[in-house]
């Protein structure tokens, strides 16, 4: 909790000057670099037991158009939501992207991933003391004539 | 349905004598209207979108907010930035660029298309041509496409056009390459269908949301590529972007869907 | 480089603010025309403020789609309001762009 407000307001110095100090706060690097999904969540959430949820809407492509722009969308009524994590499992590295959801942001954020082959994608969803999962199958065609 | 497509094919290929355009695109639709009687033939203009509901919720997805943005932005800044002498494009082209719906046309006794017409423009006022590959182009097509959205095809055929008209038919129905397919093998005959997990667009409204942001391609790019690409695809040799045979293709097209609006630029896998 | 594009609406008192942003998104795997491998260059950190503060970060690694689309949700939110967001990749480059809400 501490480390988190440290954290916001090194931001809110930071946002004066235009570059970010890359050592003012802990980025997830290591989880980024992690290439399995079971490393890439250890990282993150430590010893966290993870819960499979149907609270969570995610919402993504059974069948991508394109596997370099698939849009993504999660949001859910979770209370207390403070990160949501986006795993694609067979992506060189799993993690995709990882939201850090202040007070005064709903849990509700969309965005466009690549996605390289045929995978499962997953959403965990973490708030102070749980972690809430839910994932889907995403194929990925290369295209034929259109391809 | 075979014979239906054997009555359009010899409605379709009668030579220049016979050359009715507003009767071939009659042909064309009612083609299209038996093969898919649940969806209207403007709706085409969507391509394959209008076919399959799952791909057309991801295309939504990325309309929305659509990558092809930032290349019209560019186009409008190019636009509206003057010559060297004083003038600009808009000197050239009425409403602010929005007349890309009356383009291809018939003029000076070849098919201009509307990269052309902006070289032609840029050389009457001392600008040197851009290449028919170049970003600036692009950019400038993309903007006036996006102006355009809405307005109607408009596009004569003039008896001095008919031959040209004639040779971009005669190209759509020939068969070319290894493979030995003619456009309307694939976006006629197995429209609808899936070809190596691709669905098949119709030809009427193929031209109506060009450039576009192909996905595959991470930028916008002209119809000519896709020629290029389809060529391709079926074991021929691509030829250059704006070569006689793909201006007067994308003029029988254009004329095949005479009447649609206009709907580009548009994002496409 | 094209600045950030933001579109934001506000309806009972939340703001949908929906972004794209010009950006390569190289992942440092691809190949150019000529068999090159084009060097990482994606964003890092993304962060978001309203009226000033900061209400939400995100990071990201190079599996984000190239110019990416970003769209979030500010509850309590009015008209008059300002929404700013900036970004900083992996090569120390950043950019920021910010809107009034109506």
């Amino acid at each position: 909790m501490m480390q988190r407000r440290k954290f916001l307001q090194a931001f809110g110095l930071a946002s004066v000057a235009l570059a970010l100090p890359k050592i003012v706060f802990a980025r997830a690097v290591e989880a980024f670099k992690a290439n399995s999904v079971d490393d890439v969540l250890k990282n993150l959430l430590g010893d966290m037991a993870v819960e499979m949820s149907d609270q969570i809407n995610f919402k993504i492509p059974d069948i991508a158009e394109n596997g370099a722009v698939v849009p993504v969308t999660v949001s859910t009524d979770i209370a207390g939501v403070e990160k949501i994590y986006l795993l694609i499992d067979n992506n060189p590295t799993p993690l995709s992207a990882v939201f850090d959801i202040g007070p005064k942001i709903m849990a509700d954020v969309s965005t466009r991933v690549k996605i390289g082959e045929s995978s499962k994608a997953r959403v965990v969803v973490r708030t102070a003391d749980k972690a809430y999962m839910t994932e889907k199958e995403v194929k990925v065609t290369i295209g034929g004539c259109g391809g | 349905m075979q014979r239906l497509l054997t009555l359009v094919l010899l409605a379709l290929t009668a030579g220049p004598a016979w050359a009715d355009p507003a009767a071939d695109r009659e042909a064309m639709r009612a083609f299209y209207e038996q093969r898919f009687p649940s969806i209207p033939v403007e709706a085409h203009a969507d391509g394959a979108y209008a076919m399959d509901a799952s791909k057309r919720a991801q295309w939504e997805e990325m309309e929305e907010f659509p990558p092809y943005e930032f290349t019209v932005d560019e186009g409008e800044t190019l636009f509206s930035t003057p010559f060297a002498d004083g003038t600009g494009y808009g000197d050239c082209f009425a409403d602010d660029g929005a007349v890309k719906h009356t383009y291809p046309r018939f003029e000076g006794g070849e098919v201009v298309t509307l990269e052309m017409a902006i070289n032609q423009c840029r050389q009457a006022h001392g600008e040197a041509a851009l290449a028919w590959d170049s970003e600036e182009l692009m950019a400038l097509v993309a903007y006036m496409a996006y102006a355009s959205r809405d307005e109607a095809i408009d596009i004569d055929v003039p008896t001095e056009a008919m031959a040209a008209y004639e040779r971009g038919k005669q190209y759509y129905f020939s068969r070319r390459g290894q493979l030995n397919f003619s456009c309307s093998h694939c976006h006629m005959q197995i429209s609808g269908m899936k070809l190596r997990a691709e669905v098949l667009s119709a030809s009427v409204g193929h031209v109506t949301h060009w450039p576009t942001y192909r996905f595959k391609w991470q930028e916008v790019g002209p119809l000519h590529r896709r020629f290029v690409e389809c060529n391709e695809q079926v074991g021929a040799e691509g030829l250059p972007y704006q070569s006689q045979s793909y201006r007067e293709l994308e003029y029988f097209l254009t004329v095949m869907s005479d009447g649609l609006p206009m709907n580009g630029p548009a994002s496409r896998k | 480089m094209a600045s950030i594009k933001i579109r934001a609406k506000v309806k009972n008192g939340v703001a949908s603010v929906k972004s794209l942003i010009p950006h390569p998104m190289e992942t440092g795997t691809r190949r150019d025309a000529d068999g090159n491998v084009v060097p990482a260059h994606y964003i890092e950190t993304v962060v978001c403020e309203h009226n000033g503060e900061v209400v939400m970060t995100a990071e990201w690694g190079p599996s984000v789609s190239k110019d990416p689309y970003f769209a979030f949700k500010i509850a309590d939110a009015k008209s008059g309001d300002t929404v700013r967001i900036s970004w900083t990749d992996n090569l120390g480059e950043s950019s920021a762009n910010e809107v009034t809400l109506k």
